[in-house]
């Protein structure tokens, strides 16, 4: 028996976050803290010179993402990441010119090479998992909101919130329309008809979907919509967030005072 | 008598290429409940969308409380008046909370902030679904969603409720509570259905669609003989012959 492909829930990727895996303390942290500090965190890191300052930034970064989810799901939302920097590693001491660390045959690796190879997997490791324990375990709703109070122009995060909410719609008309292919014994192959029926399905998918957006339009216009949208939530901050927001202070300080060294 | 709420005078409309339906004639006093019935695609969420203004009549006159509608600034105001129900709960919902889908309708009609949140706690209330406020509309089951898009429209404190195919894909617990919930309220309604129970239980007269136009139905009741197949669990005894027989059990319909 052959294998299906499985479909990708890329969706329920997105939507269905680790919001539950977050320890207590990061849930209760406001979600504009966690937004602005995952920011400054990652200013402050990519501007980082020195191996210290560098290190030390990554080990904060781990350290958090570990107390905010298992090291299996870590290691596979960084997997796609990590493939990309083993590809910098081996190429960039070669590419670089510099002292000679050592030769392959007529290629010549040099320690300047090197050295920038690791501290950009640095840089990009450190951001991506304070990324990932600050912000992947925030509800995409949530999110949106806190970009809101964040004065991010309100159509984005419309636009954003409207692609979460429809997202899952999409992705189960796509999974039908395939079930309904499948049980009519569709198998992809490479020739002219799993071509056009691709084709075909796309093009459904996006009929489809222009016509859910005018119904969508009008059961809006129904309750009197008028251009303008809304958002309500309760996100308040509290004094926890003033010294979380000092700790982060703190920190980014000590990665500065660490790079002066 | 006083003045119908919805009058329809000899209403035409077509899609390009397909008349869907002409010379429609229809009244909705205060107080009744229409069904409107008719085969699949003879028009019925057509002439539903078209009392609000989403489609507009290629012949005839439409007149909503007392005044003949034209233009969408006129329909505006019958929007508000007149609450649509659509059939995909998934086309209605699209706050990310439930709250906030409650609140957008008095919101657009310019209630303040509070006010609005008040009414929506208060629908959700009188709905039995207290603890829905903070849920996210996507991950509502199929029952909940249809329950939300409700009072969504309830929040707007409409007149008349224009309801298509309401209880379309519910279980019965989903659907007797609905129905339960719809036969309490004041409003006048249109119910587009093919659910025979639920013009039994609702509607106070019946008009149908056909060959595009609009005709009076008769309801009308009487008594059926005629048997039933239940589908029901019970637990067989060990060693029970097959195709046994089970001791009848009065039919309760």
């Amino acid at each position: 028996m052959v294998a299906q492909p499985r479909e990708a829930p890329v969706s329920r990727a997105l939507t269905a976050s680790l919001e539950h895996a977050a320890p207590a303390w990061l849930r209760a942290c406001d979600p504009r803290l966690r937004i602005v500090a995952a920011v400054l965190f990652a200013v402050v890191t990519v501007g980082l010179h020195q191996f210290t300052a560098l290190l030390a930034a990554f080990g904060v970064a781990l350290a958090l993402a570990l107390t905010a989810g298992p090291l299996p799901q870590l290691l596979r939302r960084a997997a796609p990441l990590e493939g990309f920097m083993l590809l910098l590693l081996l190429s960039l001491p070669f590419t670089v010119p510099g002292h000679t660390w050592f030769e392959l045959g007529p290629l010549a690796a040099s320690h300047e090479g090197l050295s920038l190879a690791l501290s950009i997997v640095l840089k990009a490791g450190a951001v991506a998992l304070m990324l990932f324990a600050l912000l992947a375990t925030l509800d995409m709703v949530v999110f949106g909101h806190a970009l809101a109070r964040l004065r991010v122009p309100e159509r984005l995060v419309h636009l954003f919130l409207f692609t979460v909410r429809y997202l899952d719609l999409l992705q189960d008309e796509y999974r039908r329309l395939r079930l309904a292919m499948r049980a009519r014994a569709f198998v992809p192959r490479s020739d002219r008809h799993t071509w056009r029926s691709f084709g075909w399905l796309i093009g459904m998918l996006l009929v489809r979907s222009l016509e859910r957006s005018q119904r969508i339009l009008a059961a809006m216009k129904c309750r009197g919509f008028d251009g303008r949208l809304y958002l309500l939530d309760r996100q308040r901050w509290r004094g926890s967030d003033s010294g979380w927001a000092a700790v982060m202070g703190l920190l980014l300080g000590g990665l500065l005072w660490l790079d002066r060294l | 008598m006083t003045a119908p709420l919805l009058e329809l005078d000899g209403i035409g409309f077509g899609y390009p290429g397909r008349r869907v339906f002409e010379r429609v004639d229809f009244r909705l006093g205060a107080g009744e409940r229409v069904a409107l019935v008719g085969s699949n695609g003879a028009g019925k969420s057509t002439l539903l969308r078209l009392m609000v203004g989403l489609h507009r009549p290629s012949a005839g006159r439409l007149i909503a409380f007392g005044c003949p509608r034209e233009s969408e600034a006129d329909f505006q105001e019958v929007r508000r008046r007149a609450g649509l129900l659509f059939q995909d709960p998934d086309d209605q919902l699209f706050c990310p909370s439930v709250l906030e889908d409650l609140a957008f309708g008095p919101l657009n009609l310019g209630k303040p902030h509070d006010e609005a949140l008040a009414i929506a706690h208060a629908t959700l209330a009188t709905l039995g679904l207290e603890g829905f406020a903070d849920r996210i509309t996507h991950r509502l089951s199929g029952g909940e969603k249809r329950l939300v898009s409700l009072a969504a429209v309830l929040t707007m404190q409409p007149e008349v409720l224009l309801l298509d195919e309401p209880t379309n894909g519910l279980d019965e617990a989903t659907e007797e509570r609905l129905v339960a919930h719809l036969a309490s309220l004041p409003q006048a309604m249109v119910l587009v259905t093919h659910d025979r129970h639920l013009v039994e239980r609702l509607a106070t007269r019946a008009v149908m669609m056909h060959d595009g136009t609009l005709r009076d139905a008769v309801l009308h009741r009487h008594p059926h003989t005629h048997s039933h197949l239940h589908i029901h669990v019970h637990p067989h005894a060990q060693g029970a012959p097959e195709g046994h027989e089970h001791g009848a059990v009065e039919d309760q319909d």
